[in-house]
């Protein structure tokens, strides 16, 4: 396999968010033991960043109310990542005092969905992180930015292209290392991608692009595979697919890394990571939320019939 | 479970009115091999032929030939394989001895004016041999065409190809075999199919087979899932602004109908997605 030969990255980065964003989308709470467990188990896999969990106030996201026995209690292997997401300053001291080494704010493409997540405009929230930036880097501490609904809105519906450019400027401006774009409700396809990614690139170049894809509509491979050909070389996924999309009930959301790291090996994609072990957290964490896969990749493997 | 002959009729009939220009209507095949199709003739007949709508059928021979045109088909499908094991275990003889078969049929077929669409099974890997060279695809693909295929539809038929597969076999088959008589047929077992597709449709493919509903497990992996579902294709292809005649909220109307009829859950995203926000 010769991925320069057909332009496509030689080595990908995989985010693995299965931890915050998949947990923090499926009802079970799961107990404090499980997600150290489980976060443990995925820095063994050789995936080079886990995010682990969120600094925010638990009456928000209840799921994530163990924020500081999290952070204390996992493994730190050395080169792997474990950021966490911090919605303001509080949260982001919070953060630093738990052992966060790398943090991550959320902004959002969209006014509407901005207010009602987390009831300001989009301007605000940047400010509000601004702050954080800051803060970080005085300490030295990364802090990595996300852009939801960018390519759609479960309120605006479509959403321009260049809106996404703006808000992506401004996170990369005040000091994110990184942008990870995120089709939040599934959406997109590789016609939006390529035209989103095209005036994204126009003002932040491309190796400081991620992309954060939702499987609701089946898309997300297609769309994965459209931003890695226009060089785009970070990729969030979720063991097992985790976390359902909070917009349309019963769909999923998140794609599933063991599919994404199926695709990349075909393509001869250096990723770094061992998709059996993969498999292993992830059938861990359904078995401890008594709930099926939702990586098709992982359904496939675990259920071949003896020929 | 067998589908009654309604069902069946009902579901061809709905799919009629959604834009698609070909539904394989059934196949004519021993009973006793794939009791499921045994209502072939009934089928056959009972549907509604709309003009401009083509009704392939499945005929493994030549009496299976002449049984399908007596009941009224325009056009027929053949089905070669780019593994021996395969073809071994499923139809018990070459892949040579196959298409010697498919000589009578092609034969026949070419005297009545009808069609024949050829489908090559295993292009991107076997459950028995694994991995499957591109050159053998493209020499039973070849092989096909020169008999009188009009088109060749490469089969994913475990789903295990990725983008880097699916480039590779195209590449070397479309030295063989012009592009324009190319289809793909992808499988979603490991959740690849639409970026197999997209790959396919970028080198110059504009054929590509799905299933309403993604109906049709995969017989080779107990409960994963076997062929593409329609739906999440359309949709795809709208993104893309490609052009295909389909009208997708009709489509999953006729997917949430054959669900019902058969109790089961859609294996399309498009369709799990849209009944809910």
């Amino acid at each position: 396999q010769e991925p320069q030969a057909s332009g496509l990255p030689e080595y990908i980065k995989i985010v693995e968010v299965g931890p915050r964003d998949g947990l923090q989308n499926e009802k079970v709470i799961v107990p404090t033991d499980i997600k150290i467990e489980l976060i443990n188990r995925l820095s063994k896999t050789g995936l080079p960043a886990v995010e682990v969990t969120s600094f925010v106030s638990s009456k928000w996201v209840p799921q994530m109310a163990d924020h500081k026995e999290v952070m204390r209690g996992i493994e730190r292997h050395p080169g792997v990542q474990y950021p966490v997401l911090t919605p303001n300053l509080r949260g982001f001291h919070a953060a630093i005092a738990a052992g966060a080494t790398e943090v991550s704010v959320f902004g959002a493409a969209s006014e509407s969905f901005s207010k009602m997540n987390i009831n300001c405009s989009i301007e605000e929230s940047i400010e509000k992180f601004e702050e954080v930036a800051k803060s970080a880097r005085n300490m030295n501490i990364p802090v990595r930015g996300y852009v939801s609904c960018a390519l759609g809105c479960p309120y605006e519906g479509n959403i321009i292209p260049v809106k996404v450019a703006e808000v992506s400027k401004r996170l990369y401006s005040i000091g994110c290392y990184e942008i990870s774009l995120g089709d939040t409700i599934g959406v997109g396809t590789p016609g939006s991608m390529k035209k989103m990614l095209e005036a994204v690139m126009k003002e932040i170049p491309v190796s400081a692009l991620a992309v954060h894809c939702h499987d609701t509509y089946g898309q997300a491979l297609a769309n994965i595979l459209t931003a890695i050909q226009m060089g785009v070389s970070v990729v969030d996924s979720s063991v097992s697919g985790l976390g359902g999309c909070p917009y349309a009930k019963g769909a999923t959301g998140n794609v599933a890394t063991e599919d994404v790291i199926y695709m990349l090996n075909g393509l001869g994609i250096n990723t770094g990571v061992n998709l059996y072990s993969v498999m292993e957290a992830g059938n861990f964490i359904c078995t401890a939320l008594n709930k099926k896969t939702n990586s098709k990749v992982a359904q496939a493997s675990f259920s071949t019939a003896t020929i | 479970n067998v589908v009654p002959t309604p069902v069946k009729i009902n579901l061809i009939n709905m799919l009629s009115e959604t834009g698609l220009q070909v539904i394989e209507a059934t196949s004519f095949v021993s009973p006793k091999w794939v009791p499921q199709m045994a209502d072939h003739t009934e089928v056959m007949q009972g549907i509604r032929k709309v003009p401009g709508i083509s009704y392939p059928v499945l005929t493994p021979n030549l009496k299976g030939f002449q049984a399908a045109v007596e009941a009224g088909a325009k056009e027929v499908s053949i089905f070669g394989a780019a593994s021996e094991l395969f073809t071994r275990k499923n139809i018990n003889c070459s892949i040579e001895e196959s298409l010697e078969r498919f000589h009578e049929v092609m034969a026949a077929a070419r005297a009545a004016n009808i069609p024949v669409r050829g489908y090559v099974s295993c292009v991107l890997g076997c459950p028995y041999e694994g991995k499957i060279s591109a050159a053998k695809v493209a020499e039973v693909s070849k092989k096909m065409y020169s008999m009188g295929c009009y088109e060749i539809s490469l089969g994913d038929t475990i789903g295990v190809g990725t983008p880097g597969s699916m480039r590779d076999m195209l590449s070397v088959v479309m030295q063989e075999v012009p592009v324009g008589a190319l289809a793909v047929h992808c499988h979603d077992t490991y959740g690849q199919a639409l970026a197999n597709i997209l790959v396919a449709l970028q080198m110059g493919v504009s054929v590509v087979d799905a299933s309403v509903a993604g109906l049709g497990g995969c017989p080779y992996a107990q409960g994963a899932s076997g062929n593409v579902a329609t739906e999440d294709l359309v949709y795809m292809l709208n993104g893309l602004g490609i052009h295909t005649g389909v009208d997708l909220p009709k489509l999953m109307d006729t997917g949430t109908f054959i669900c019902n009829a058969l109790s089961r859950r859609t294996n399309s995203k498009v369709s799990q997605a849209s009944c809910r926000l």
